[in-house]
């Protein structure tokens, strides 16, 4: 009986010492941290989810106050998030304006456009897909299979798999965290700027021989696009097209030349002044 | 000569990770990249260090007076440990910033390990000195430091092995493991005490 009392007298004699003596030392050795942290902290979306290449948004907050990153780095908050934080930070005026990017599947190869080689019956999953012979079950080996991984990692639930199965992103929805580029075995997501309508749904390195005989939509690499081109936005590098979207005026000449139609766009919309 | 014979078998001989099994999970965790697991020993070595000596006198001048040591010993390092290394990190986090940046998110992760409980017990058990039982802490920590580093280097080298489809991640790890472990049996004929 007496071992008891003793133990428990004793235990919790050191217990409150340490608290006490804990409490003292938080107090002595608390660290001041910068309000601004905790201020661009509050700003933040607060997702968490890497995007700026920082492991979550209070190391973002407190690589912003340490002026080691600018106040644009947060894919997700866009221009609205960049401005608040420059206002903390007293930069007014400064470059906020960069454009949010979203991801786009450049793939434009649905099941009636590109056959597949076979039947796959396995895992309903990209990467395991991917790995059988031929690099998948899709026709093109850079076409999208439409298993969805993307789907599944996307945080904000902006891609499905459409009627014809492949993967489309919501750009509305999409916050640009680039997840489900990195998820993709066949890397055919690319992260273009918001406003942009204008791009090549194709991803395929062949030569115009292999791709027409696989897809009906991919890009043969002829250049018309290019020579239509009044802004040297265009280019054909190795066998695909691709766009520069700074250069891009979005004036619709390439989708209307492209044979293949694999260059998406808005016919109907006014071309921007020359 | 007593002593670095000590700090030699508790490096070597009976290293607490790779002959007692003690500390196996940040051994097993934190082993991916050589630097963070090079920090993850140094973090181990300074929290053992520093509980050899707080624990003996907790051993010393609460526990045994009272006759307690039989039953209170688990509760009490633990408690005595914990609140130690939260006031050294909170010390070294004002005082040290740069040590806090390379030592401080791993010196929680440390503090309830069973390693840092393990050698504790071993060392009352063994009804070691103050002194001894502070080179036993030390060379406890450091025989941690150069498991964990010498797994996180083969871990390392190992990304870039034709490892095959099943044994990839944590079963070529536990292998890895075990032959390592096999390895240092060798030195078990080093010296005899």
């Amino acid at each position: 009986m007496n071992t008891i009392l003793i133990a428990v007298v004793s235990m919790g004699a050191i217990g409150v010492f340490f608290a006490g003596f804990l409490a003292f030392a938080s107090k002595k050795f608390v660290i001041e941290e910068d309000p601004r942290i905790a201020a661009i902290l509050e700003i933040l979306p607060g997702a968490n989810c890497g995007g700026c290449g920082f492991p979550g948004c209070s190391n973002y907050a407190a690589a912003v106050v340490a002026g080691e990153v600018e106040c644009k780095g947060c894919p997700v908050g866009g221009a609205d998030v960049a401005a608040k934080v420059a206002e903390i930070m007293g930069m007014d005026g400064a470059d906020i304006s960069a454009e949010k990017l979203v991801a786009k599947v450049m793939c434009g190869g649905d099941s009636g456009k590109c056959e597949n080689k076979y039947r796959y019956i396995g895992v309903e999953d990209c990467v395991a897909a991917a790995r059988m012979a031929g690099g998948g079950p899709k026709g093109c080996q850079y076409g999208c299979m439409g298993f969805g991984s993307c789907v599944k990692v996307c945080p904000a639930d902006a891609i499905t798999i459409t009627d014809g199965g492949i993967a489309v992103v919501d750009k509305a929805k999409c916050i640009g965290c680039t997840k489900c580029v990195a998820a993709c075995p066949k890397n055919i997501i690319k992260m273009v700027p918001y406003s942009k309508e204008v791009h090549v749904l194709c991803s395929s390195p062949e030569p115009g021989k292999v791709v027409s005989k696989t897809c009906e939509v991919g890009c043969i690499a002829c250049k018309k696009c290019e020579k239509v081109c009044n802004f040297d936005a265009i280019h054909v590098e190795n066998n695909l097209a691709s766009i520069d979207y700074d250069k891009c005026t979005e004036c619709m000449e390439c989708v209307k030349a492209c044979p293949k139609e694999c260059i998406e766009g808005v016919l109907d919309k006014v071309p921007a002044a020359i | 000569m007593e002593l670095l014979l000590l700090f030699t078998s508790t490096v070597l001989i009976n290293n607490f990770v790779l002959a007692r099994f003690l500390g196996c999970c940040p051994f097993l965790g934190v082993s991916k990249k050589l630097e963070v697991a090079f920090s993850m020993g140094l973090a181990a070595t300074f929290v053992m260090t520093l509980s050899a000596i707080a624990t003996w006198l907790v051993q010393h001048y609460i526990l045994m007076p009272f006759g307690m040591e039989r039953f209170l010993q688990y509760g009490a390092f633990i408690l005595v440990i914990a609140a130690l290394v939260q006031f050294v990190e909170m010390f070294l986090k004002k005082t040290s910033p740069a040590l806090y940046q390379s030592l401080g998110i791993f010196l929680p992760l440390i503090t309830t390990n069973c390693a840092i409980l393990g050698f504790a017990l071993l060392s009352a058990l063994n009804g070691y000195g103050l002194i001894t039982s502070t080179v036993f802490g030390f060379g406890a920590g450091i025989g941690f430091t150069v498991a964990i580093s010498l797994m996180a280097g083969i871990r390392e080298n190992m990304e870039f092995g034709d490892v095959p489809e099943p044994f990839k991640g944590i079963p070529i790890t536990l292998i890895t493991a075990a032959i390592m472990s096999m390895a240092f049996m060798g030195f078990s004929g080093l010296i005899s005490m």
